[in-house]
């Protein structure tokens, strides 16, 4: 427990009844929870082992809701914490006691598909798999897919830039987006964007995706959908080096060839998933990459021989082309299940770091050496074509110490990301996890900088305050 | 008037925070072949790109390639084309529409987000725009982003930079995800539709699972049909396989032929253009960005109050659009449709008469303004750097 918040505003704490009144003439009575045991479950996101229970949470209904309490916590200096769904893995959506939460969960409907102009525009809070539901009847999804896509809103998405296993092919949200609905901090509703390609002026949108909820709070999002390929088919390919693998993916993209993914996993990553989805995935290797191509049959076939015909050289233990559905099915369980059995297997961070993919290797003896020192152990799952690292670092919480050494060894892994060329969060966000480590991706001119744009939307540092940037040497207008 | 040639990103620093105390106001170039564009604006001096060159990183096999911002758009494709690679985004080449000499910079393709015809498969300039260096108006070098695909660390300023004509910084180094460049190109020609019939027939097309890269219809002058293009790009196997389903899917339009080799590249070089437009270089000349299915209600509401030619791209997203370049060269007109329709209108071409006399951006409303106004004091206080390029106040 090594992150610090900022110290409760004992002016604000005061005032709660005052300020909970006032949000009540604001809203409907079911969308203000004040209830401590409510509120409860409101504490934490997919960060779990930090937990703050906010001041209260206003689940508004209606883009003129937010509006409403937006303006009134401004007019009242009550800090906001956005939020979609919870399922933040870097605290992106943690509360503060001085704070309150701000969830657009109830804004969950799809206002208007477009098959022809291959637009949708929905309210915020729906899900990210509740996008493709509502176009799959046509034959269409939306393409960023990340792990959570069950259960994070398109809101949640917007916020972090969130990627997914697919993004090799499709990009991320950020690519995918046309347009916003953003509620300001005075209230002031702005549409950036809409049903067209590229922005007049500056890019707002760009801007805003990816601002972690520190921006304004989106209400509604114009999304691309794109019709889905005629069929798709995974192949698992083992080795038995980690460079064999690497090697591997930086034929297969030097061959012209962009799968629609492109996953690595390590031994004790295929062994926890293996336990958990029976995918068939081989036990006695060091490391498996699953190379999914789309398209007709005869398309896959072609794409899927010239894949095994560059593999062949690098010595594959195993190669297996899955036969059918239900096959994919499960080397696609097993994979996008990794976070989830390996909590069933100890307690675990999860990293996300990106790292230029030639540096796989080194970077993968290093991440085993700094876990080693520590005496943790770590499974390393990693989308191979776009360098996106996803390091478990394992611990035992009943252990004293064992959550602050996992913590650091995290930190010095995304440090090494960092030294190596890359970054500190590939599609996760920065949230409070990585905020300390700031400085070692940017100088102080640079976080300067960011900070002065930032403060055009929230000079006071009440939108989503304690996250993204560190606590020291803040820019306060 | 001073034209500054930084050799590197200390020199453009120091350039930068002199012309900021003294209020030097700066037009930020490359080589000049796009300074007809954006409003006509007021500069002291000069400070240009054109000795920052050199491609700085290059990994075929990680996708990325840096540049210094003044590389040429030439050199950097080249260095790609060696390696069986390419811009994904196919920018676009001014030269032509804007009558202009010199070679386009890697920078400028950044600073004005510039994309072509892929755009609608491959996103735009500024989704490949990985990373960027710049020094923003205090004189200070800022990074944001970096060399790999995947990055959310801190606030995208790279969406910024990208499209942000200058106005909020120098660029000295830029980073593109790159990709592959396909094994075989084929284009299927429909003709004789009509605007509407034409926008139904792409977006059938667009909304396949067979990855359309191209698709644009270019009216004929007598508006009974014209030319509708789809283009598919990928490996032999893949394309052929393709084409046929696409042309089963669209037989009801019946008069297809398939174009490929030299005339087809040619082709969609100038539908990427705007070379297609009948043009003498007398006309001013627009371009509307709009929802695709808009595109031909668009046009007809134009066509209705002005001597207007057009053709689309982006599946009938993009309009090219000439009009008289007389009075406001149709700027009311064509605002009106952009309420009307939803999108942005530029002028892109016109004389500079006529261009400082009306918006040649589409007009956001305050609150934007407000937004971008404050954006722009975030890097350059003193206002210096492009002012007023984009918009007044900016």
């Amino acid at each position: 427990m090594t992150i610090a918040f900022p110290k409760p505003d004992e002016a604000v704490l005061a005032r709660r009844r005052e300020i909970i009144e006032g949000l009540g003439r604001l809203v409907a009575s079911e969308a203000l929870i004040v209830s401590e045991d409510e509120r409860r479950a409101f504490e934490t996101d997919g960060l779990t082992s930090y937990r703050r229970i906010p001041l209260a949470v206003v689940l508004p209904s209606t883009t003129d809701e937010v509006s409403a309490v937006m303006r009134f916590c401004r007019e009242h200096g009550v800090r906001i914490v956005p939020r979609g769904a919870g399922t933040s893995l870097c605290g992106g959506a943690i509360p503060q006691e001085d704070a309150i939460v701000l969830g657009v969960a109830k804004m969950n409907r799809v206002i208007d598909v477009d098959f022809e102009g291959r637009t949708a525009r929905v309210q915020s809070g729906i899900t990210n798999l509740g996008i493709s539901q509502a176009v799959a009847h046509e034959g269409f999804f939306y393409a960023p897919d990340p792990s959570s896509q069950l259960a994070c809103t398109i809101a949640g998405n917007i916020a972090m830039n969130s990627g997914g296993a697919h993004c090799l092919k499709y990009g991320v949200t950020t690519n995918n987006l046309l347009g916003v609905t953003v509620v300001l901090l005075d209230g002031t509703v702005v549409e950036i964007g809409g049903e067209h390609l590229d922005s007049a002026g500056y890019d707002l949108l760009g801007l805003v995706c990816g601002s972690e909820g520190q921006l304004g709070v989106v209400t509604e999002a114009v999304v691309r959908i794109l019709r889905a390929a005629e069929g798709a088919r995974p192949a698992l390919f083992g080795f038995e080096k980690a460079e064999d693998a690497g090697a591997c993916v930086a034929a297969i993209i030097g061959a012209g060839i962009i799968p629609v993914a492109l996953e690595y996993m390590d031994k004790p990553a295929i062994q926890i998933c293996e336990a958990f989805a029976h995918a068939g995935y081989p036990l006695d290797v060091e490391a498996m990459l699953i190379v999914e191509v789309e398209g007709s049959d005869q398309e896959i076939e072609d794409m899927l021989r010239r894949i095994v015909a560059i593999a062949e050289p690098f010595r594959p233990k195993t190669m297996k082309v899955s036969q059918s559905e239900a096959e994919s099915a499960a080397i696609w369980k097993g994979r996008k299940s990794a976070f989830g059995a390996t909590g069933r297997v100890a307690d675990y961070i999860c990293m996300d770091g990106t790292i230029p993919t030639g540096q796989l290797p080194y970077v993968l003896r290093r991440i085993d050496e700094i876990v080693k020192s520590y005496g943790l152990g770590v499974a390393n799952v990693f989308h191979a074509g776009d360098g996106n690292l996803h390091p478990l670092v394992m611990f035992n919480t009943n252990q004293p110490g064992e959550m602050e050494k996992a913590e650091k060894a995290g930190e010095d892994i995304l440090r090494l990301c960092v030294e190596v060329g890359g970054c500190l969060t590939g599609e996760h966000g920065v949230g409070i996890e990585k905020r300390d480590l700031m400085t070692c991706q940017f100088n102080a001119v640079d976080l300067e900088q960011q900070m002065r744009v930032r403060g055009v939307f929230d000079p006071g540092w009440l939108l989503n305050p304690a996250k993204v940037f560190p606590l020291e040497g803040r820019l306060v207008a | 008037m001073t034209v500054h040639t930084p050799r590197d990103e200390q020199d453009a620093s120091a350039i930068i925070r002199e012309a900021a105390e003294n209020g030097t106001l700066l037009n930020l170039a490359g080589n000049g072949t796009k300074a007809s564009m954006g409003r006509p604006n007021q500069t002291d001096a000069t400070i240009s790109s054109t000795a920052l060159t050199g491609v700085t990183l290059y990994e075929p096999a990680e996708l990325v390639i840096s540049a210094r911002s003044g590389t040429p758009v030439l050199e950097v494709m080249r260095v790609l084309a060696a390696k069986g690679q390419e811009l994904p985004f196919e920018p676009m080449d001014y030269r032509w529409l804007l009558g202009s000499k010199g070679e386009p910079t890697i920078g400028a393709v950044a600073a004005m987000n510039i994309s072509g015809p892929r755009r609608i498969m491959a996103g735009a300039a500024r989704d490949s725009l990985i990373g960027v260096r710049f020094v923003n108006g205090r004189g200070e070098a800022v990074k944001s982003g970096g060399r790999v695909m995947k990055n959310v660390t801190g606030l995208d300023l790279v969406k910024l930079m990208a499209g942000s004509w200058g106005t909020l910084g120098f660029l000295t180094e830029v980073t593109f995800k790159v990709l592959p460049k396909q094994e075989r190109m084929a284009t299927l020609v429909i003709r004789g539709l009509d605007d509407r019939q034409a926008i139904e027939a792409l977006s059938i097309a667009l909304g396949s699972p067979f990855d359309v890269t191209g698709a644009a219809h270019i009216p004929d002058r007598d508006r009974r049909g014209g030319s509708t293009l789809i283009r598919l790009e990928g490996f032999r196997v893949s394309v052929d396989y393709r084409m046929n389903e696409l042309r089963r899917l669209l037989k009801r339009f019946r008069f297809m032929d398939l174009l490929e080799g030299n005339g087809a590249e040619a082709l969609w070089q100038s539908v990427r253009d705007a070379s297609l437009l009948p043009d003498h270089g007398d006309r001013a000349i627009w371009r509307v960005s709009t929802a695709p299915t808009k595109g031909p209600e668009f046009a007809a509401q134009v066509a209705g109050a002005l001597d207007a030619q057009w053709f689309y791209d982006w599946g009938g997203g993009l309009l090219w659009i000439s009009t008289p370049a007389d009075g406001d060269a149709g700027a009311s007109v064509l605002r009106e449709a952009t309420k009307a329709f939803g999108g942005h209108a530029t002028l892109v071409r016109a004389p500079a008469e006529i261009r400082s006399t009306l918006d040649v951006f589409e007009p956001q409303p305050e609150a934007l303004m407000a937004l971008s106004r404050g954006i722009k004091a975030s890097f350059d206080p003193a206002g210096i750097l492009n002012p007023g390029r984009m918009y007044a106040g900016v």
